[in-house]
This record gives C-alpha cells, sequence and structure tokens, in this order.
C-alpha cells in the first residue's frame, strides 16, 4: 500500500496531555476493605455496601473472559488503584466559582466548558474526572422540566428508590467478569430519570476523564425513561498520555418503559497506546438496554481510542413492537484491538431491530465485529436487519466478523449483509489528481464510508466525530 | 504550455514509453491515437503523477515549471486535469462534498479565497446542465452505481468546474452512444479557450468529428511515430495503423 496513507496515518492523540491536580488515591490493590473504604467515601447506606460485597463475592468466583478476539497480557487486579479523587473536592464545591480552577482548564483543553453561558445551547454536561463527578450543568433549568441528572453517587443518597428499583436490573450484579468487577467498585457515573411524558429540553452529555496513574476508572450509568419520554444522551472520554495501560470497566443501564426512546451516543476517544502498542486503555464496557411495549432505544458508537475494546451495546426488546438500534463506528489504527458489536434480543412480538457496523482498520490493527441476533419463541413478526462493513486501510491489519443468530420462532426474518473493501490506490489517486492530499483524501474516503452512522448522532457531535476521525488519521505533515 | 522531451517511464519494471517528444502550446487540442498497449494511458498517467509509474529519462515542463518535480495533487494544483477512462466510486462521499472540496483545494493553491456553499451550488448547477446530468448528481456518491455514460459525463463535468490549464481525456468516447459523445464533446468544446490546451487520447477517429483537434499524433511502441493534422486521424481510421510500423499488443498498458 502507498507510503502516503501510511503517513496519512502517523498518529497524534490530541487529549494525552496530564492535569497537575493533587488527588487522594487509594494504595493498589483489591479486597473487602477498600470496597468498605470507597462506599464509606461516598457516605453510602447500608444496602448499597451489601449490593456491592455480594457483587464483589461472585466476581471472586468468576474468570476472565478469553473468547474475544483480543490479545493482552494478563491483567494484575492487585497493581490497580480503585479510588482517585481531586482533593479539592472533598468539600463539595457548591459552584462552579469553588472548583479547581486546574479542573475547568482540563475540561476547557478538551473543548468541553462547563460554564453554562459558554456551552453549546442545549446541552448539559456531567463531567466525571477520575473517580468523582466535578459538575452537573444546567440542572435548575432540567429540574423544572422534572428531569433528573445528576452523579449517581449523589442520587444513591436523594432517590434511593429509584435507584434501588432500577440498578442492576438490566446487568445484573453477576452478568460478567467486568461488570460483576463494577458493581464491586464503582465510583461515580450519571444518573437520569425523566418523568412520564416528559421530552428532554435539552442534549445530555456526560464527559469521563481518567488522570491519575495507575488508576482504573469504574463508572456506572443509569438511565431510566419513564413512560412515553424522550432522551438523547451523549458520552465522551479521554485520558492522558501513558506508557502504563489502564483498566475502564464501565456499566451502562438503560431502562425504556412504555412508549419512552432513548437515544445513546458515545464517541470514545481514551488514548489508544502508541505505535508500537506501548500504554493505552483497557476499555471493558457493558452496555444493556430493556425496551418495554413500544419502546426505542438507539445505540450510536464512534469508537477510535483505546489500546483494548471490548464492548457489546445490547438491547433487550422485551415489550411488543419494541425497536432497537445500534449504529457503531469502530476505528482500529496502530496496535489497537477491537472487539466490539452487539446483541438484539427479541423476546416481544412485532419488535424490530437494525444494526449498521462499519469497521475500519488500519496499521496493525485487528477489528472484529461481533454480533448476536436472538429470535425468542414468543417473538412473532419480529425483524432483525444487520449489515456490517468493514474497511481496510494497508495490507497489515485486519477485520473479522463473528455473527450469531439464533432463531426460535419460525414467523422471525433475520437479514445479514456484509462487506469488505480497501481504501484503494485508485481512490486516492482519484482525490489527489483533484487536488487533495493524501490525509484529506483518506479522511474523506473513511467519513464516506461512516456516513449511514454519522446521520445518527446528534448535530453537534456528528461535526465533532468527523473531526475526531480525522484528527485519528491525520500525519506528523508540517 | 507544455513540452516533454525524451520521456522514457515504466511501469512494474517494464518500458513503456521509450523517448517520446511533444509539445503544446496554449489553447491547442493535441489528438493522441494508437494501438492498444501503446502507451497511451501511460502518459496521462505518467504527467499526473500517478503512483508506480516511474520516469526512468527525460523531462516534462508545464508552463516553466518542472513537472515532475511535483506530487499528484501539486500537479493538479497547477491545473493539470486528468479525465479518467475508468473513474473509481467513493461510497458516501457525495459529488457536491467531493467537489467542493476539490475546487477549494485548488482556489487556495491559486490564492484565491475559497467559494462559500451558496456560491459552489451554483456553479455546480451549471456545470451539471451543460453536461445534461440532472442535479441529483451533487447528492450522489462519487460515480456510485453510475452508468458509464454518466461517469463520463460526471468527469466532464468536474473539468468544467476546476477550469484546469491542462486538460487530459484519457478515451473519454469509450463505451459512449452517438448521444453521450456529443454531450461530451459538448463540454469539452465550450471550454476550449485560448489559454487552455487539451490532450485528446482516444482509439477511434469519431470523437474527432466532434472535437476538432489542430494535432493528431499516432503513439506506437512508447513514441510518437507519426504526427499530423486531423486528416491524418481519418486516415488512420481508414488503413489501420500497421502501415506505420506500429505494432499493438493484446492488452492496453
Amino acid at each position: 500500500m502507498s507510503e502516503q496513507i501510511e503517513k496519512a496515518l502517523s498518529r497524534k492523540y490530541e487529549a494525552g496531555f496530564v492535569s497537575e491536580i493533587e488527588s487522594e488515591t487509594f494504595a493498589a490493590g483489591l479486597d473487602e476493605d477498600v470496597i468498605r473504604r470507597i462506599s464509606a467515601m461516598k457516605q453510602e447506606p447500608q444496602w448499597m455496601l451489601e449490593w456491592r460485597l455480594k457483587a464483589y463475592e461472585s466476581w471472586l468466583k468468576m474468570e476472565e473472559p478469553e473468547w474475544a478476539h483480543l490479545h493482552y497480557p494478563k491483567i494484575d487486579y492487585q497493581a490497580i488503584s480503585y479510588y482517585s479523587a481531586p482533593k479539592s473536592m472533598k468539600d463539595k464545591p457548591k459552584s462552579l466559582d469553588e472548583v479547581d480552577p486546574e479542573l475547568l482548564r482540563t475540561y476547557e483543553k478538551l473543548g468541553i466548558p462547563l460554564y453554562e453561558q459558554q456551552m453549546l445551547a442545549g446541552i448539559a454536561v456531567d463531567a466525571v474526572f477520575d473517580s468523582v463527578s466535578v459538575v452537573t450543568t444546567f440542572r435548575e433549568k432540567l429540574e423544572e422540566a422534572g428531569v433528573i441528572f445528576c452523579p449517581i453517587s449523589e442520587a444513591v443518597h436523594k432517590y434511593p428508590d429509584l435507584v434501588k428499583k432500577y440498578l442492576g436490573t438490566v446487568v445484573p450484579r453477576s452478568d460478567n467478569y467486568f461488570a460483576a468487577l463494577n458493581s464491586a467498585v464503582f465510583t461515580d457515573g450519571s444518573f437520569v430519570y425523566i418523568p412520564k411524558g416528559v421530552r428532554c429540553p435539552m442534549e445530555l452529555s456526560t464527559y469521563f476523564r481518567i488522570n491519575e496513574q495507575n488508576t482504573g476508572q469504574f463508572e456506572r450509568t443509569l438511565i431510566i425513561a419513564d413512560e412515553g419520554s424522550h432522551v438523547s444522551y451523549l458520552e465522551g472520554c479521554t485520558a492522558p498520555q501513558r506508557d502504563e495501560n489502564q483498566l475502564h470497566a464501565a456499566v451502562v443501564e438503560l431502562v425504556a418503559l412504555d412508549n419512552a426512546k432513548i437515544k445513546y451516543s458515545t464517541v470514545q476517544n481514551w488514548y489508544p497506546g502508541d505505535e508500537n502498542g506501548k500504554g493505552g486503555i483497557y476499555n471493558f464496557v457493558t452496555k444493556r438496554g430493556i425496551c418495554h411495549t413500544k419502546a426505542h432505544i438507539s445505540w450510536t458508537q464512534v469508537e477510535t481510542g483505546s489500546a483494548i475494546t471490548w464492548k457489546y451495546p445490547s438491547c433487550i426488546l422485551k415489550g411488543d413492537n419494541s425497536v432497537g438500534e445500534f449504529y457503531s463506528v469502530a476505528l482500529a489504527r496502530g496496535r489497537q484491538q477491537a472487539d466490539t458489536g452487539t446483541k438484539m434480543i427479541h423476546l416481544g412480538k412485532n419488535t424490530k431491530s437494525t444494526i449498521i457496523s462499519k469497521g475500519i482498520s488500519a496499521g496493525h490493527a485487528n477489528n472484529a465485529y461481533r454480533g448476536l441476533v436472538q429470535m425468542g419463541p414468543n417473538s412473532d413478526g419480529a425483524r432483525n436487519f444487520t449489515q456490517c462493513d468493514s474497511l481496510l486501510i494497508g495490507d497489515q491489519c485486519g477485520a473479522h466478523t463473528f455473527p450469531y443468530i439464533e432463531s426460535r420462532n419460525p414467523s422471525a426474518i433475520v437479514e445479514h449483509e456484509a462487506t469488505t473493501s480497501k481504501v484503494s490506490d485508485e481512490q486516492l489517486f482519484l482525490c489527489q489528481q483533484r487536488g487533495l492530499d493524501a490525509e484529506k483524501a483518506v479522511s474523506m474516503i473513511v467519513n464516506g464510508f461512516c456516513k449511514e452512522v454519522f446521520k445518527e448522532l446528534p448535530m453537534e457531535f456528528a461535526v465533532e466525530a468527523g473531526k475526531l476521525l480525522e484528527i485519528s488519521l491525520e500525519g506528523s505533515v508540517g | 504550455m507544455l513540452k516533454i522531451s525524451n520521456l522514457h517511464a515504466s511501469v512494474e519494471e517494464k518500458n513503456i514509453l521509450k523517448g517520446l517528444d511533444l509539445e503544446i502550446r496554449p489553447g491547442e487540442v493535441h489528438a493522441i491515437m494508437g494501438p492498444n498497449g501503446a502507451g497511451k494511458s501511460t502518459l496521462g498517467y505518467v504527467l499526473s503523477g500517478r503512483e508506480g509509474y516511474e520516469v526512468t529519462e527525460g523531462s516534462v515542463e508545464m508552463q516553466g515549471q518542472n513537472l515532475l518535480d511535483l506530487e499528484t495533487e501539486e500537479r493538479a494544483r497547477a491545473g493539470l486535469f486528468l479525465a479518467f477512462q475508468y473513474p473509481v466510486e467513493i461510497p458516501g462521499v457525495s459529488n457536491m462534498e467531493f467537489m467542493k472540496e476539490s475546487v477549494n483545494a485548488i482556489r487556495e493553491a491559486r490564492g484565491e479565497e475559497a467559494l462559500s456553499a451558496a456560491d459552489f451550488l451554483k456553479k455546480a448547477k451549471e456545470a451539471c446542465k451543460q453536461v445534461n446530468l440532472p442535479l441529483d448528481f451533487l447528492k450522489r456518491g462519487v460515480n456510485e452505481g453510475f452508468s458509464g455514460g454518466e461517469k463520463k459525463r460526471n468527469e466532464i463535468m468536474q473539468m468544467i468546474l476546476l477550469e484546469p490549464k491542462l486538460c487530459i481525456l484519457d478515451e473519454s468516447d469509450s463505451g459512449l452512444d452517438i448521444d453521450a459523445l456529443q454531450v461530451v464533446a459538448k463540454g469539452v468544446n465550450s471550454q476550449r479557450s485560448p489559454d487552455r490546451s487539451f490532450i485528446v487520447v482516444t482509439h477511434y477517429q469519431r470523437l474527432l468529428d466532434f472535437i476538432e483537434p489542430d494535432f493528431v499524433h499516432i503513439l506506437a511502441d512508447g513514441k510518437i511515430v507519426k504526427s499530423g493534422d486531423a486528416s491524418l486521424a481519418k486516415e488512420v481510421e481508414k488503413t489501420g495503423y500497421a502501415w506505420l510500423g506500429a505494432k499493438g499488443e493484446e492488452k492496453e498498458a
């Protein structure tokens, strides 16, 4: 393959800086005592602590999964610190003026201003730094509409009934190895509740940032859309450039009650490691939503970061006539490895799901799509459509597709289409002959390939995602 | 405009061009004809700087600049345009997006301001009309699902938008019916001007009935073996290439 493409692909990670912030960090290691201390730091009620301990108990009995198409050295769970918080957050700041300016600068550098007057109109942000939520904007405005948007640690205190009722109902404590670990040690994350019939007046978003060294990030997000409500939620993630691998094991649970709609978009840009595969985030994430009658959950993800991605945002289509969607762009370059896809579990009648997956591999990366479409015995008239496209850039990378289809209902219809293509020398030559340089050409071809997914993102983030791909593909020219 | 001297070029270590000389002045239209495997397409690729086409000897000057020193995109920005024989598809990238980036990259190189979306759209619509393409072609993916004739017309539309100095048309007539051929020819003729030159590569004399050349050259075995005016094309049409001592090869290089 042409040198120009190789050049265009040499990476630059723009979010790789480290913030000088004094933190309170637990010594590395995990045992029951660490979990008690995390719970104590957050002054949690007894029920929450017990919940964590039960999760820990099941985790101890579980084994790390090895079925994914991923290769990495064994993770030493005793070498990780399970809690880190900026010191300045100890006495919770009451307003932005009390927040450590260095923290605010960090988010500003990442292009996420936290002062409401500077915000993009119509987006409320929850900023999570290492293990704690720093600030949540526009809370008053949301409260007027009855929308709850706050750190989950706060929800445990303020809305214990909602948390108790739904936490762990979509992703049970012992669902899988990483979900169990998260359930035991999760530190913060966002909590959202949209009351009956309410259309959330603005986009909600959370920005996760890992800063501290040797620290894992275990956030937990719980979104409940009550009957007939609508919400659109976006999550963004970055981390500094470090030589060690860092573990990120998050859990996201979505509950869409009857006629509710949740749109969940992710722009994931964790540090991917250097060109030799040194450093980078290990991203092991469990995301799942449950749809009740006529409910609708849509996952859109743009995955450009992490050394390792293990992630399958899924929908349980429990209610009749419910709809699940999964739109994904996963870009892996350098030595990145991604094993990502979705599960669509059709239980109810006339349930529908759509899966559009776009995998892009460059450099020495490996990109796998893994998807399960399951039609249950009662899923009369259910339908799935899956389209799975892989784009290869260069000749050192790999694309793999692992589709699983299980149908227990003769009236269910499952369609699967898959393609693999390359950025060809001819395409590159056509672009260059029309005056575009190789970098621009590659990013244009890749953006075109991803178009079906990008159009599902909220406007502002579609632009951001396009730019992110461009930066990810940007060379060291000039 | 263009001065090619003793040009030798090879592809995958096979010599294709073996000492080609050609001089083109502003405003002239030169037709290049020849049997399969003579190196006609290679000439277009070498001039536009396609990777894998290696110049082993000779020189090419365009408007006083050493063309061979320039990257592919720099040659395009300097005003060289190649209309492809088989334009490739770029799925998901709309013609409109592609052309706007392209026009603005070239404008920028000329020190002109980038066109606004509205100004560009106006121009693009006019260009579309000139080659009888419906306006929805602007929204469609570059060459995605276009018929052979549509691709060729799309290339001419791009040429009209980019306002190049030197246009190389690589068999823009192949696979076209007579109506489409006339549309292509009309598009090209509308762009003829005293400061723009054309190299028209073709197998058949037919195209030259509609685009009248100032000179006709016969390319055989990597060299120009005979040059003349438009009447040379007609002669070749009747008698073939054999009398020129040219032998064809099975496959076009």
